[in-house]
């Protein structure tokens, strides 16, 4: 015979301390509780509200550098740390924390080109426009002691970037030639060149450690195998490339930050067309680095603003200005995927939140459930116009609106010229309807 | 010369050796070097040898030329030596010579090469040969080897006309660029698969649910002790008394800290294991318990013909699982047999069936009268019959052999016959089939119209027995028929038998009489060859049993049975040539039958169908459709016709398409009604607010009057006038309201494909409101989290690693879950046969 009895679960209704909140039993019938739609679009327009009044991502202003900022460096083990170089030749060690610089060092005559700190975070290289790569100690000498790079090499030309391998004791720079050196030597022990040309920039990719990427002064973008002798490809585009970055996550993606004011983002097997162009600055782009969870990137635009985009889509989703933050040269995305920090012409590093509204600290667990939903909510509804025009208002400054609105005419201008008179009045068939994507790419060498 | 010949003598003996180990060493497959070398030699001895035999064969030559072969052996040198033997004597000389000017005569001449062989004391310094020592060279001489001599030794001629045929030139080497391109091209396919490695990793995550960063972190939670104790060390001396006590007792002490045996029972059956394991459990008694509800509500039922029903339902599975288990394991289906063989016998022995009890006594006083009683004593008899039913026939195979002298089938076994050897015939109740006595004796006078019904009842109960009792029809019509085609063959073969010589007619009685013997032996002892019954013998038993019931069931309905079996001579399958034509024998046999039966059940039948037709016909077109469909002569012709007939004919059979399946609705006034309807909807209601009995006098029959009437009935403003009003073709909505579509999605966003996927999206509500905690934690779970003040290291190979490992596990872990699946289907198959 079987007796069936009420049983309860203990958890459902004591509390685990006496200051928990009691737990009142609810009952979910939807007849009980209406409206649920119109409720949860209430919910969701004043999340949506809510989150651009919390919206304010400017964190702190470090200034210090008496000349522009032209180059920044992640700190590879310290979230806290950040250097920059200025074009008089000064590196500086920031502590983000505190906002404040720890430590300066005179390193270069001219420009510092690049910086770039070891695997492991003891030391950092730079370079500059004195044909110079200098290695330093990432600690600061004792007082008194004056500031000397532990190693210094005397390059033959001028060098314009530099990146350090993920894991090995090697690194690579750029100028006339893309050269990996090895840190125990004073030549490098490879050195590519296709072509009469001068690089700005080279990147190793993180995640598939030997493989190499440069941006070429004639438009291309060339990869490389330090393993191998030669260059992998190359492709040339329309306009030239400033920067690129490699995404973290995806080893075969890189992004570039074009003059056309566009960035693209290409898969390195298949360089014949950007997987997604980028398009929302109003002048050129001069830095990239993505977020190290490699859903996005961030860019810095001649056009005095800086850009978050998703990878995958072609607008940015948040832009960040202020009034006297000038052309952005440098920026970067902090290893912990919560800020970006931006160097700019007038001599500020600007320090930001990846996501503006997010609040920062310590969040109570309600706190969290609460921002888990609205976030959910505001997923759910942002195809609604109202909801939709919130969301995506920014507010720019007026040469960016301006020269925004005048570009999206000139486009428009551009595409009614190809469709309605080239196009048109050619044999068909002989000029063929690119989309964005086709349109910038003009070769690919092998 | 004497001296000479000793010596050479002496020679020949070794050179005999020599030359027999020679041709071993050719018979041997394998040729080292030397082998080869020597075996060159041998050639050019060979030659040398046939060049004397030109000449003259005297037997000092052939000395001299052994002697030769051995000399050359012995230096192992790389030349052939002229026989040149010591002292250089005259005589030797010009025999020599003689012999070279002999061959020089003959068609070719091969040209020697002079070389010394043994030390001399007359060497030239130029490394000439001592030859012509003595004598003056003339100039002739030399101008002679000149013109003997051509320009270009044969061998080099030959060399080069064999370079000049293969003609192949090493291709010039590629220029720099283009090494170049192919080098980097190799490159980078090779680092483009590499990256591709990342392929799967970055997909899934992007598929995954949700990313936590960084991405390898190590699990929270307390650490396996082994790893926290590693690089600990005992100091102080209490540790180090602790310690040396465990070592004492055998425990572990650092690595590892657990015992083997408590490692293992860790890893015996981890969380999950165990849930599942226990799940399976649950369900297998949940099973258990609902049979076993199953079996008991079965049990209670008391209706007699379902349990008949049911019983018939089980024979039928047996005989089917008896069918394959013949095939699987012929041992466990003649214990089976065996077990039947038991339960006949007992059946024999006791009185159970056998209508001799006190129910079966009453019974058979009201049989007479009662048809229920009739029945019920019947089925007890056809129960006994069954039951007592002999399970096998004597048979055996050899019987198939003799055909001539028995004329029996030679491919059907015995008991398919009507006389049923081995069994008494003239004792009914071991007959296969319930003889028409006891019936005629029981129920003298069953009216055919009952026996009609019978019948049918019977076929609606059971059509699957009938695919049997077919079968078996079939085989005794073709038996029969096989029968008559033997008789024929078998005069024809007596003929032929005649021309037969006696000796070869005394063997084949011989062969007769051993089978016949073997028949008499079978007929006898039957129980020990039921043992050995064949497969296709207890198939066939099978069959006929099932056949008995359903025949004993219609029994008294006999009259129709030769119709039925006409009509389902065609449901045995045509599997060979000669079913082929015997199915044509039968069909030519078969035509008149049908016809001179077919009118008497059809009036009993003709009822039933009636029924059934009006059942089945649901709705009728004509009764519910008012309106008089239009009748459109659709084309008989495919509506697809293949190839030639070109786009003119496509474009017309397109409007033939749509005129059909336009045709049946006039979609104009369709249009219109509905166009109608909008405006009526639109159109502005009177809405009569009048309330009876208010002010006046109310009741039955009492209208308010007039005046309240026009006072309370409110009409409303007339809307304004409809967009569409003068437009005939068009019906303008005017539902939209502007102040509810600011709210409202316009377009179609991009992820969805269609909007009742999206408006699902939307009606689904997330908040804890409406949904319980869990839930919502689910359903507002972030896409990505990331932890504050922690370092997001980009991936490295090692991730690429462990996914593809993780991958290789899930692999070899979704194998088993394949495997299970179709068990789980055969258990379900199984439920379903047990509902039967």
């Amino acid at each position: 015979m079987k007796v069936k009895v009420l049983s309860r679960n203990p958890d459902d209704y004591v509390r685990e301390t006496k200051y928990d909140i009691q737990r009142v039993p609810r009952n979910y019938d939807p007849t009980l509780n209406p409206f649920e739609v119109p409720r949860e679009y209430t919910r969701a327009m004043n999340a949506t509200k809510l989150e651009r009044v919390l919206a304010k991502p400017f964190l702190a202003s470090l200034d210090g550098h008496r000349d522009a900022v032209n180059c920044m460096a992640k700190h590879s083990t310290s979230l806290s740390t950040l250097l920059s170089g200025a074009c008089d030749g000064e590196v500086k060690v920031w502590n983000l924390t505190k906002h404040n610089c720890v430590r300066t060092i005179q390193a270069h005559e001219g420009f510092v080109r690049g910086m770039v700190v070891r695997f492991c975070g003891t030391s950092f290289y730079s370079i500059g426009d004195d044909k110079t790569i200098k290695q330093w100690n990432m600690e600061a000498p004792g007082y008194g002691v004056e500031e000397e790079p532990i190693n210094t090499i005397l390059g033959k030309t001028v060098f314009t970037g530099l990146d350090h391998h993920q894991k090995n004791g090697t690194f690579a720079t750029c100028g006339q030639t893309v050269d990996i050196w090895d840190e125990q030597r004073s030549t490098p022990i490879r050195s590519f060149s296709w072509g009469v040309e001068s690089f700005s920039s080279v990147r190793f990719n993180p995640v598939e450690t030997e493989l190499l990427a440069s941006c070429a002064s004639d438009r291309s973008i060339v990869l490389y195998d330090m393993r191998e002798s030669m260059p992998l490809k190359k492709v040339i585009m329309t306009m030239r490339s400033n920067t690129l970055s490699w995404n973290p996550m995806e080893a075969f993606y890189f992004t570039c930050a074009n003059e056309d004011y566009n960035l693209y983002t290409y898969d390195m097997r298949y360089l014949e067309k950007p997987v997604t162009v980028h398009m929302d600055h109003v002048s050129a782009v001069l830095d990239v680095d993505y977020s190290p969870t490699g859903r996005e990137f961030v860019s810095a635009s001649f056009d005095k603003s800086i850009r978050i985009f998703p990878k995958e889509n072609r607008n940015s989703r948040e832009v960040y200005h202020t009034k006297r933050m000038q052309h952005v040269v440098c920026v970067k995305w902090s290893a912990d995927n919560k800020y970006v920090m931006s160097g700019s012409d007038e001599m500020n590093i600007r320090l930001w939140k990846a996501n503006a509204a997010e609040k920062l600290g310590v969040l109570s667990h309600r706190e969290k459930l609460a921002a888990n939903y609205n976030q959910k909510l505001k997923e759910k509804f942002q195809y609604h116009p109202k909801v939709k025009r919130i969301a995506r208002h920014r507010h720019l400054p007026k040469h960016i609106f301006t020269e925004a609105k005048e570009h999206t005419v000139m486009r428009e201008a551009r595409r009614r010229k190809y469709v309605n008179n080239v196009r048109k009045h050619s044999k068909p068939g002989a000029v063929p309807m690119l989309s964005e994507r086709e349109k910038h790419v003009v070769a690919v060498v092998k | 010369m004497a001296k000479i010949l000793k010596k050479n003598k002496v020679s020949t003996k070794g050179t005999k050796k020599t030359l027999n180990k020679n041709t071993g060493t050719e018979k041997t497959p394998e040729k080292s070097s030397s082998a080869k070398r020597r075996e060159r030699k041998r050639k050019t001895v060979g030659k040398l040898k046939g060049t004397l035999k030109t000449t003259k064969k005297s037997p000092i030559e052939k000395l001299d030329l052994d002697n030769v072969d051995e000399d050359e052996l012995l230096n192992e040198g790389e030349e052939i030596i002229p026989s040149e033997d010591e002292g250089g004597s005259d005589d030797d000389r010009k025999h020599q010579k003689l012999l070279e000017a002999i061959s020089a005569l003959g068609g070719k001449k091969k040209r020697r090469l002079a070389e010394r062989s043994e030390a001399t004391i007359q060497i030239s310094e130029f490394s000439v040969d001592a030859k012509g020592e003595g004598e003056k060279i003339n100039l002739s001489d030399l101008i002679q080897t000149i013109a003997k001599t051509p320009a270009v030794s044969a061998q080099t001629k030959s060399h080069l006309k064999k370079l000049k045929l293969e003609e192949k030139t090493v291709d010039s080497p590629l220029t720099k660029p283009e090494t170049e391109r192919i080098q980097r091209n190799v490159a980078f396919q090779k680092s483009s698969e590499e990256v591709s490695r990342w392929q799967s990793i970055v997909k899934q995550n992007l598929k995954a649910e949700q990313l936590v960063f960084p991405l390898n972190q190590e699990a929270p939670g307390p650490k396996p002790l082994e790893q926290v104790v590693c690089g600990w060390k005992a100091r102080t001396p209490l540790e180090q008394e602790i310690f040396r006590l465990l070592s004492v007792n055998k425990q572990p002490i650092n690595d590892p800290v657990l015992t083997p045996i408590e490692e293992e029972s860790l890893k015996a059956m981890s969380l999950e294991d165990a849930k599942i394991r226990r799940a399976e459990l649950q369900k297998a008694r949940a099973l258990q318990s609902y049979y076993e509800a199953k079996a008991r509500r079965e049990r209670s039922i008391k209706s007699k013909k379902y349990h008949k029903v049911q019983n018939k339902a089980k024979r039928k599975e047996f005989v089917k699982k008896f069918d394959e288990m013949l095939k699987s394991d012929p041992v466990s289906a003649l214990e089976e047999l065996q077990k039947l063989e038991l339960g006949r016998m007992k059946e024999r022995m006791s009185l159970k069936h056998q209508n001799s009890g006190k129910w079966a006594k009453s019974k058979a006083i009201m049989a007479k009268y009662d048809d229920g009683a009739r029945k019920a004593m019947q089925q007890q008899l056809e129960v006994n019959k069954d039951l007592t039913q002999k399970l096998a026939t004597t048979l055996s195979d050899e019987e198939g052999e003799d055909d001539g002298e028995t004329s029996e089938p030679d491919m059907l076994p015995d008991f398919v016959n009507e006389v049923e050897p081995g069994q008494d015939p003239a004792n009914p109740w071991m007959r296969g089939q319930l003889s028409k006595d006891p019936v005629d004796l029981t129920e003298p006078s069953v009216p055919e119209t009952a026996a009609a019904v019978l019948i049918s009842e019977d076929e609606e109960e059971g059509p699957e027995e009938t695919e049997e009792e077919g079968l078996l029809r079939g085989f005794a019509e073709r038996r029969k028929q096989r029968q008559e085609q033997e008789a024929e063959n078998e005069a024809a073969k007596n003929q032929d038998m005649e021309v037969m010589t006696e000796e070869n007619k005394a063997g084949a009685e011989k062969a007769v009489a051993s089978h016949d013997a073997a028949d008499a032996d079978i007929a006898d002892d039957d129980e020990e060859e039921e043992e050995e019954l064949s497969k296709f013998t207890n198939l066939f038993q099978e069959l006929k049993d099932s056949r008995m019931e359903a025949e004993a069931s219609a029994m008294v309905a006999e009259v129709s049975e030769p119709e039925c079996a006409q009509l389902q001579q065609a449901m045995f399958r045509i599997k060979s040539l000669e079913d082929m034509d015997l199915l044509d024998q039968e069909e030519q046999a078969d035509p008149a039958e049908p016809n001179a039966e077919a009118p008497q059940p059809a009036p009993l039948e003709s009822k039933g169908a009636d029924k059934k037709r009006k059942r089945k016909r649901g709705i009728d077109l004509a009764e519910v459709l008012t309106k008089e469909a239009t009748v459109i002569n659709v084309p008989l012709a495919p509506t697809a016709v293949e190839g030639a007939e070109g786009a003119a004919h496509g474009q017309e059979e397109q409007r033939d398409v749509i005129k059909e399946a336009f045709a049946g609705d006039d979609v104009i006034s369709d249009f219109l009604k509905d166009k109608r309807r909008e405006e009526e909807a639109g159109r502005p209601k009177v809405v009569d607010l009048t309330l009876p009995g208010w002010g006046e006098w109310g009741g039955q029959g009492l209208q308010p009057s007039k005046k309240k009437r026009r006072r309370f009935r409110l009409k409303t403003a007339p809307p304004p006038p409809r967009k569409d009003g003068g437009l005939a073709s068009v019906i303008i909505s005017e539902k939209r309201d502007s102040s509810v579509s600011m709210h409202q999605v316009g377009a179609l966003p991009h992820p969805f494909l269609l909007p009742e996927q999206f408006e699902v999206t939307m009606r689904a509500p997330v908040g804890a409101t409406w949904n319980t905690r869990q839930a919502v934690k689910k359903i507002t779970m972030p896409k990505i989290v990331t932890k504050v003040g922690a370092i997001i290291q980009p991936m490295s190979r090692d991730d690429l690693l462990k996914h593809s490992r993780k991958q290789e596990e899930e692999g070899t872990a979704g194998e088993p879950k394949k495997r299970k699946a179709p068990q789980r289907k055969r258990s379900q198959k199984r439920h379903k046969k047990t509902k039967n």
